[in-house]
């Protein structure tokens, strides 16, 4: 069966057939890339611009985030980075990182028993803070740290 | 071009982690072509979904700012060994990425 979307996949040239395989339930919508990527948020070349547009303003503190990442990054092209959110009911989660070019790096929403926990690799321009923001019962939250970057990892 | 996309996924406890590696440039489009001086187009994978069997657990939004060949880690509680957890990527410019795994 796999197989076979797969085949069908490949055929299916435009987001219109793709559309109509959903509809006749050809495909299942989990395979699909439901949500629009945020562009605006993507491209503000502010953190708080960036925080704003993602849906994460008004964010207030909570040491209930943990982030965990070095304190010194020798190479800033790799990061690694692993944010937990251990406040009740958060439904996503968002990392920035403040003094890149383009500050958010990225959005992740949980559903059907993911946990509110990410680990991932990022790019760093220069010392930094890195932030975290979760959204949760309706409402912002957020934590930092600072990352000390030796070589920067957007190049030069 | 699942060839691109390597997963594992291990119980610990009640709960998968998953683990998925996909090998992909992430080029920023600020960066030049160190012979030509010419920018290098962007080129990213900017949509990422991870199912469990066939339910969606996880539905991602990455820009330029997630590192070369990107790792994602991720955790799904209450999964068994022997479910399967599907990744879904596309790039910015539409490339699909797919890669499947049953939990050890």
């Amino acid at each position: 069966m796999n197989q076979l979307r797969r085949a069908f996949l490949k055929s299916a040239g435009t987001v219109g057939t793709v559309a109509m395989a959903i509809a006749t339930g050809l495909l299942k919508p989990g395979a699909v890339f439901a949500a629009t990527w945020n562009n605006l948020a993507f491209t503000a070349k502010t953190p708080a611009e960036a925080i704003s547009n993602a849906g994460y303003g008004g964010a207030t503190e909570n040491s209930d985030i943990v982030i965990k990442a070095p304190d010194i990054a020798e190479n800033g092209a790799v990061v690694p980075v692993t944010a937990t959110s251990n406040i009740p009911g958060t439904t996503s989660m968002a990392i920035f990182v403040e003094k890149n070019p383009a500050p958010m790096i990225a959005d992740f929403v949980f559903s059907g028993g993911a946990e509110p926990y990410i680990s991932t690799r990022i790019k760093m321009a220069k010392t930094s803070i890195v932030r975290v923001t979760v959204k949760a019962g309706g409402k912002n939250y957020t934590n930092s740290r600072e990352v000390k970057v030796t070589i920067g990892g957007c190049g030069g | 071009m699942a060839e691109a996309m390597k997963m594992r996924a291990t119980m610990e406890g009640d709960v998968a982690d998953v683990k998925v590696l996909i090998k992909h440039p992430m080029d920023t489009g600020l960066m030049k072509d160190k012979k030509t001086e010419k920018l290098i187009p962007a080129f990213f994978i900017n949509q990422v979904v991870a199912t469990l069997n066939g339910k969606t657990v996880l539905e991602a939004q990455w820009g330029v700012g997630i590192a070369e060949n990107p790792f994602l880690g991720f955790r799904i509680k209450g999964a068994k060994s022997g479910d399967k957890i599907g990744v879904n990527a596309v790039d910015n410019l539409g490339t699909k990425y797919d890669g499947e795994v049953v939990v050890a």
